[in-house]
């Protein structure tokens, strides 16, 4: 700390520390975002390969790799890795690296809380990843995990995953308080709200619900200890509690938890396509005032995961009409899109594919999210393999698709080199045929009545769980790719100039690739071309 | 139910539409593989028309939508030479795709209303049947008035441990046909009591679009009126632990008089297990018992050999409960062991079935108790309260 003040006063280079400790202690905003990104990385893996070992079960009817007890481990841990690990970690290590940039901010407004938040993160996985190797098994309740499943039915480990959930939790809210202080109060001079780039107005938006929920997840994890540990019991009827309530306080997290997942991808889809199209971004307006509703709205339709518990007819109309309506705004978003990339002069680098297949995908599980919100169809629907395929359609095509266009896009910035394009190009059809033969049979065969989290299943769904696993490795494998060309392109390739794409607009653009370790010391004056 | 019929032209339309459009060549046997089933109740017609409205809405969007991109794709390139345009808002068109999807959800939402009414419409019912999910299985009663004429019976997965361990070849219906199939008669509305003895389970019959959860401490209902005669197979779809994916439903719907003779047989042969209860039993009766009620009731968790899964399912050879006290042993049997998974099996196995379990378990294995517990002895325990 005190190296860095006296560097400060002696030296004007102001580079980074040497050698591992500058990571350790690292209070810049760059250093910070590449630690988030590399961890979600590690995290992305990890999770993919409980996922290749699912499909790998699923491969054919039969118990042939794994046993029951170890599918039901493999299956939460890989939801709670990709959902706490993977993706929301590679949203707040994107915001680390741009948020300062486009709005020409010198840094985050809370730098050692900065790293606080991150190096929980490794200390918080690495205790879940423990409970694999406890006695009883890792927690094999879903990454929903269910009261009393979870409660009086779970194995030990149970104390170490709430414990984790409690530092993820606390490692969010920091990030972003940070988050909305830095871009509340450290935007350059003269730059107002309406004039930020999208993705800084959807992260500030993503912060405030992360502000909200988490708490609620932190209460729901303490009850659920307090029942375990204290004689409590606020989820066992036996003792004149509810096991719906838990449902209740977790969806009521839970909801704006997955808007926390794709708000942030809006922001970045965004950003990509105007700069591909060569055309502004259509609506910038309706985009903010959607994506406000949006996240209004997920706060009152939580019931709606909770169709089947036996919620009297006046509550499931309700969630069902309040769901239906998140359809206006997410379409209005799409819309808006689509006028962006009409009458543009496109071209389709890397970057551009994945967001382009993001807008499709994520419209396509948009679409069966709307059939899932009603109610008598969601009888059928609900616990089957469709909403399997809905929220992976959302997920991965969805947030991970932008998570990696947002790598192509900005990886120049970072590191001063081009990736290559072809490898890239190759890793996003991978990426794209993939991850639909994975989950695009899955529509079907939870229509036909395959239930989730089921280790083996009958007959009759054989053929399409097949296609879908060798979907599912094509997909997996090509992330191998994916970490090459980054490692390539760190490595050296083509110098990037400083607007990178012939479209870009933004603060983030008219400063040098790579961008140099501090930026906008003194803020930026010409603000004209902020939000593109 | 007007509202309905008023829409009923638009899905009708629509589904026609949709399916003359995309199916029209699909060989009709592999529709059941990729789509909901119709199933064979007037609500689960409903809701299959519903799914496919719904669908078609969609797939219609996604044309529009999608066509726009991809003629924005096709002709808007800059390696066409495309000049960029500079418009970059309109109000009029934000206002326009702001109502449009508006006026859709309410279309759609008008003959969802209407079918959740009827789903909802709790009638009267002319069965009355409950339903309670246990790790991993089914308890069916059918309520009566008068106890001593109560069926009730647990119905668990009949797959063989080879099929699923690929030791012997998968059959039809492989991880969907159970021992004690429900058995309902047509046309006459059944109601479901729908409740759990443990975790949450869910009850869910596709061909009935019944689908509720089960859940400790509380009693949901669901009903169905079956049209047709036949076998109907569903799953539990609710993550219950270990064995979630071996805990199928089977109900069979058959014609009423049929289904009077099941009911006069199964109400007879409950007076039987009653009477039984009364009975000296001896050691070779116990033990043959016991192992048909072992291998059915306590082997997923305790296993073939007894040796359990430690440390959630304790191994039964040699140690614990199983050579100690006896009376401590028909106690976790009958009232489990809170904080564990093991159940009270007082719930759902008759004392009969108790004593020869506990009996059968300290005399094999190479467990040698030699003692033997009679069934008026577990009653009494039970009577007592203990």
């Amino acid at each position: 700390m005190s190296a860095v003040i006296e560097e400060h006063h002696d030296d004007h280079h102001h580079g980074p520390d040497k050698g591992i400790l500058r990571w350790v202690f690292t209070t810049n905003h760059k250093d910070i975002g590449t630690l988030y990104l590399w961890f979600s990385f590690l995290m992305f893996l990890t999770g993919g390969c409980m996922a290749m070992v699912i499909r790998a079960e699923l491969f054919q009817p039969g118990l042939q790799i794994v046993q029951p007890e170890f599918f039901n481990q493999m299956t939460t841990m890989h939801g709670l890795i990709m959902v706490f690990g993977a993706v929301m970690p590679a949203f707040v290590g994107l915001a680390n690296w741009l948020v300062p940039m486009m709005i020409g901010a010198p840094d985050m407004a809370l730098p050692r809380m900065n790293n606080y938040s991150f190096w929980i993160l490794p200390f918080a996985f690495s205790m879940m990843l423990s409970s694999l190797f406890m006695e009883g098994g890792a927690p094999n309740f879903g990454w929903t995990f269910y009261a009393p499943l979870s409660t009086e039915y779970a194995p030990p480990s149970v104390t170490f995953f709430i414990f984790a959930v409690h530092l993820m939790g606390i490692s969010s809210i920091m990030g972003s308080i940070n988050v909305v202080v830095t871009i509340l109060n450290l935007r350059a001079p003269g730059m107002r709200l309406m004039q930020m780039p999208l993705f800084v107005w959807t992260w500030l938006i993503t912060a405030y619900l992360l502000i909200a929920v988490m708490p609620v997840l932190a209460g729901v994890v303490t009850m659920m200890l307090m029942d375990i540990h204290f004689g409590t019991a606020f989820f066992s009827a036996g003792g004149g509690g509810d096991p719906v309530l838990f449902q209740h306080v977790f969806w009521f997290f839970g909801h704006p938890e997955v808007y926390i997942m794709i708000l942030p991808a809006f922001g970045v889809v965004s950003a990509i396509i105007p700069t591909f199209a060569r055309k502004r971004l259509f609506g910038y307006d309706s985009m903010v005032y959607a994506t406000a509703s949006i996240a209004f709205l997920s706060f009152i339709v939580w019931a709606h995961h909770m169709f089947t518990v036996g919620i009297p007819i006046a509550g499931e109309l309700y969630f069902m009409y309040a769901t239906m309506l998140i359809a206006v705004p997410t379409g209005v978003k799409v819309f808006n899109w689509v006028a962006t990339m009409w009458r543009g002069s496109m071209s389709f680098e890397t970057p551009m594919l994945f967001a382009i297949a993001f807008v499709i995908l994520f419209t396509i599980g948009g679409f069966s999210g709307l059939m899932l919100a009603i109610v008598p169809a969601d009888f059928q629907y609900h616990d089957t393999y469709f909403v399997v395929a809905h929220f992976h359609y959302v997920l991965v095509p969805g947030s991970v698709f932008s998570i990696m266009a947002a790598a192509y896009y900005w990886l120049p910035k970072w590191t001063g080199n081009m990736y290559d394009e072809s490898l890239g190009k190759t890793h996003f059809w991978l990426s794209f045929i993939g991850v639909n033969v994975t989950f695009f049979p899955q529509h079907f065969v939870g229509l036909a009545g395959m239930p989730r989290r089921i280790p083996d299943y009958a007959l009759q769904f054989a053929d399409y769980n097949m296609i879908s696993s060798m979907g599912a490795f094509l997909f997996g494998f090509s992330q191998l790719l994916f970490l090459f060309i980054v490692i390539k392109c760190i490595r050296g390739g083509k110098k990037a100039t400083s607007q990178v794409w012939e479209g870009a607009h933004g603060l983030e653009w008219t400063i040098p690739s790579p961008a140099p370790y501090h930026t906008f010391s003194t803020p930026p004056e010409d603000l004209r071309e902020a939000h593109g | 139910m007007y509202r309905a019929k008023q829409c009923k032209w638009l899905m009708t339309l629509s589904a026609l539409l949709f399916s003359s459009l995309f199916f029209s060549n699909l060989a009709l046997a592999g529709w059941s593989d990729v789509n909901m089933t119709q199933g064979v109740t007037e609500i689960s017609r409903e809701v299959y028309d519903l799914h496919m409205f719904m669908f078609a809405v969609c797939v219609l969007i996604g044309i529009v939508v999608f066509g726009v991109m991809i003629v924005s794709m096709l002709l808007h390139r800059k390696s066409l030479g495309a000049q960029p345009a500079n418009f970059h808002e309109h109000t009029g068109l934000e206002i326009f795709w702001t109502i449009v999807p508006i006026v859709i959800l309410v279309v759609l939402a008008i003959p969802a209303t209407s079918t959740l009414r009827a789903m909802y419409d709790a009638g009267d019912s002319d069965i009355d049947i409950e339903v309670r999910g246990f790790q991993w299985k089914w308890q069916y009663t059918y309520l009566n008035d008068n106890p001593g004429e109560e069926v009730k019976f647990i119905s668990a997965l009949k797959t063989p441990q080879e099929e699923i361990h690929n030791q012997a070849n998968k059959r039809e219906h492989y991880l969907l046909d159970v021992d004690n199939p429900l058995v309902i008669p047509i046309n006459k509305r059944i109601r479901f009591l729908i409740t759990s003895n443990d975790v949450i389970h869910a009850f869910w019959v596709p061909a009935f679009a019944v689908k509720k959860d089960a859940i400790p401490g509380f009693v949901h209902e669901s009903w169905a009126v079956v049209e047709e005669p036949g076998i109907y197979r569903g799953q539990c779809a609710e993550l219950c632990g270990k064995d979630h994916g071996f805990m199928p439903i089977v109900v069979r719907a058959v014609p009423q008089d049929e289904y009077d003779t099941w009911l006069a047989e199964k109400q007879e042969e409950a007076r039987q297990v009653y009477e039984t209860v009364g009975k000296q039993w001896t050691m070779a009766e116990l033990m043959e018992t016991g192992e048909q009620v072992y291998n059915q009731t306590c082997l997923t968790c305790h296993q073939a050999n007894g040796q359990g899964i430690p440390p959630a399912f304790p191994s039964l050879v040699g140690q614990g409960l199983t050579v100690g006290p006896i009376e401590n042993h028909i106690d976790i049997v009958l009232n489990g062991k809170s904080g564990t998974a093991m159940q009270a099996f007082g719930a759902q196995l008759n004392p009969a079935q108790i004593a020869a379990v506990v009996t059968y378990e300290r005399n094999t294995w190479g467990n040698a108790m030699g003692d033997m517990v009679q069934p008026s002895k577990v009653n009494e325990m039970i009577q007592s309260g203990q």
